[in-house]
């Protein structure tokens, strides 16, 4: 039986939900209102800051001072990159798993997520000298790798998901009109899970665009993405707030925008096999 | 051609056996209709031979060659699937033309078979709807059409029609008997629905536990099942299956008469009893009659038949049509 809420009920319910999503949203609003700020004004007391003049300043030193558009260009291609290579790994995986699933196949795939859970900075050393060795620090292919490597059990976890709600029929009944293996992925198995394939490359773009260990960490200039040129308006000592709210406004934009968009798209992604 | 040959074939999941070695020969233009209870093992079967599931042992003969260890796109047998398995993003005219365009057909060549395959399946105005805007009747003939273009060496019917609803199964069931005699192509078909199996079948095969009862045609089994499973198991409603003093009486462990092979009388006859539920078709009246020391009995009677709930009434078995079975379960 549906349980009746009151109107009461539904305003005190939706105020909650509004202050906890502003709450939520507050440091992406104060950056943004700092980055259109003088440096001098940002340190300010937050009224006293909201009532100071709005000024482009910051953003005018930041294009001066850095290349935004190279460190855009680096994210765009690492984070495509990365999301587009895990595709190509992913997809035969995950329907290896779904379709052809061994004794042990849900054991790997909670193999694969625990990776997940080892921080980061363990392996940071290894890394580091391996990249050295194989003279991938700074490169856009190092970095691309690296992303791989670490975004692959999520889109596998995912598609893994999308593919056990396609109903194995269809893929025996394309086996049985003559599509080999290559065929029954590309003409059958993909086109299905498309609104699947969708969510999983928006969601790993938005996780390699935001990265920021190894990204910080493997690069210096050459390769720098957008985390990188955020970082470069951190400082221990000087008036940097501003400046580096503007840089951060910059960097996020694009994803925020993306995000935005792809709302729809997303949630349904991450809710997809929740309920039947 | 379309001669499929089963040696020894033997499915095993795990220890346990589903299909223990079995052989059968099916001949080319043959409609078969593989026949059980569920869980029987005739969809694995058909799984089976259409190379969807590997053997355990034993092989499979396609026109006289092994096919045991060929991948199903090689074997050059179409499958039509209970839930259709179309592919939900192509139109009906990509569904239907999907096994032409992975055989290298030439693209007009692929358009003329589709177009030839639509009119015989009334679905030429549909071409270019997607699986989704069509009916279940609809589907399931797209699903046919698809297994028809390719000409194959013989068609699986997998439980085809047990989605849709009972008029429109009763239509199929004539269209893909039509479609056999038109064709003439090897036809495999496999259901729990006993009256399909009756009608459409040039040849049953009764199976039970993954082991076949028994072989023949539909009459051949109506009339001489056996045993006490297939005696059970074909016509509808089931045959009468007695146990105790009245099968001893006749030398026999258990004995069985069908609801048409007994008449009735309200004055005279072998058995007394009282009638319980009466089920009126119109053109049949099914009696199930309560006599004492038996199971409760089916009769058939036909036409409207006057008696009511309590009635007394008098049954006597055909003594040519008792079937008779020993403690084997075997006809004698």
């Amino acid at each position: 039986m549906a349980r009746k809420a009151s109107t009461q009920r539904k305003v005190l319910v939706t105020a909650i939900a509004w202050t906890i999503a502003f709450l939520i949203f507050f440091p992406i609003l104060w950056t943004i209102l700092m980055s259109f700020k003088s440096e001098g004004d940002a340190i300010k007391a937050p009224f006293d800051m909201l009532m100071s003049p709005w000024s482009f300043e910051s953003y005018a030193e930041v294009q001066t001072r850095s290349n935004y558009s190279r460190h855009f260009m680096n994210s765009v291609v690492i984070s495509l990159g990365s999301t587009l290579l895990a595709l190509v790994i992913a997809i035969p995986a995950a329907w290896a798993m779904a379709f052809v699933p061994g004794r042990r196949t849900k054991d790997i795939l909670m193999w694969m997520l625990s990776t997940k859970m080892m921080p980061a900075v363990g392996v940071l050393i290894p890394m580091y000298l391996i990249f050295r060795d194989f003279g991938l620090l700074d490169t856009r292919t190092g970095l691309v790798v690296v992303l791989t490597l670490i975004n692959l059990p999520i889109v596998v976890w995912m598609l893994y998901t999308y593919f056990k709600e396609i109903p194995g029929e269809i893929l025996e009944a394309a086996r049985m009109d003559g599509a080999n293996l290559r065929s029954e992925i590309i003409y059958v198995l993909t086109p299905m899970a498309v609104p699947g394939i969708a969510s999983t490359l928006l969601l790993n773009v938005i996780l390699a665009w935001n990265e920021a260990f190894w990204t910080l960490q493997l690069t210096t200039s050459a390769a720098a993405p957008l985390t990188q040129f955020i970082a470069s308006y951190s400082s221990p000592e000087g008036l940097f707030y501003a400046k580096l709210s503007a840089a951060s406004t910059m960097a996020i934009a694009p994803i925020l925008i993306l995000g935005w968009f792809s709302q729809k798209q997303l949630v349904r992604g991450l809710t997809f096999g929740a309920v039947k | 051609m379309g001669k499929i040959t089963l040696r020894n074939v033997t499915k095993k999941f795990g220890d346990v056996a589903v299909i223990p070695a079995l052989n059968l020969d099916i001949e080319n233009g043959e409609f078969v209709v593989f026949v059980g209870p569920s869980g029987c093992g005739k969809s694995t079967l058909l799984r089976l031979i259409a190379g969807l599931e590997d053997t355990t042992d034993g092989s499979i003969l396609i026109d006289g060659a092994d096919a045991t260890d060929t991948p199903p796109a090689k074997r050059g047998l179409a499958m039509v699937f209970q839930s259709y398995a179309l592919y939900p993003h192509m139109s009906v005219r990509k569904n239907i033309s999907f096994p032409l365009k992975m055989a290298g057909v030439d693209p007009a060549e692929a358009t003329r078979k589709v177009d030839n395959a639509a009119k015989v399946l009334n679905l030429t105005s549909y071409l270019d709807r997607k699986p989704g805007q069509l009916s279940g009747g609809q589907r399931q003939r797209v699903a046919i059409g698809r297994a028809i273009v390719r000409e194959p060496k013989a068609f699986l019917f997998d439980e085809p029609l047990s989605n849709l609803d009972a008029a429109l199964r009763v239509n199929m069931r004539l269209e893909i008997t039509e479609l056999h005699q038109t064709l003439k192509t090897t036809m495999i078909y496999v259901t729990h629905d006993q009256v399909e199996a009756m009608t459409m079948a040039d040849k049953i095969v009764v199976l039970n536990a993954g082991r076949i009862e028994q072989v023949g045609s539909p009459l051949t089994l109506y009339r001489n099942p056996a045993n006490v499973f297939v005696a059970g198991f074909i016509g509808s409603p089931k045959m009468n299956l007695i146990t105790g003093p009245e099968a001893e009486k006749r030398g026999a462990t258990t004995i069985g008469i069908r609801p048409e092979h007994i008449d009735l009388s309200t004055t005279a006859g072998e058995w007394q009893g009282e009638v319980g539920v009466s089920e009126h078709l119109g053109s049949d009246t099914f009696l199930h009659v309560h006599v004492p020391g038996m199971p409760t009995l089916t009769v058939r009677a036909g036409g409207e038949y006057g008696v009511h709930h309590g009635d007394r009434i008098f049954l006597t078995p055909q003594a040519d049509k008792m079937h008779r079975f020993g403690a084997d379960g075997k006809a004698m």
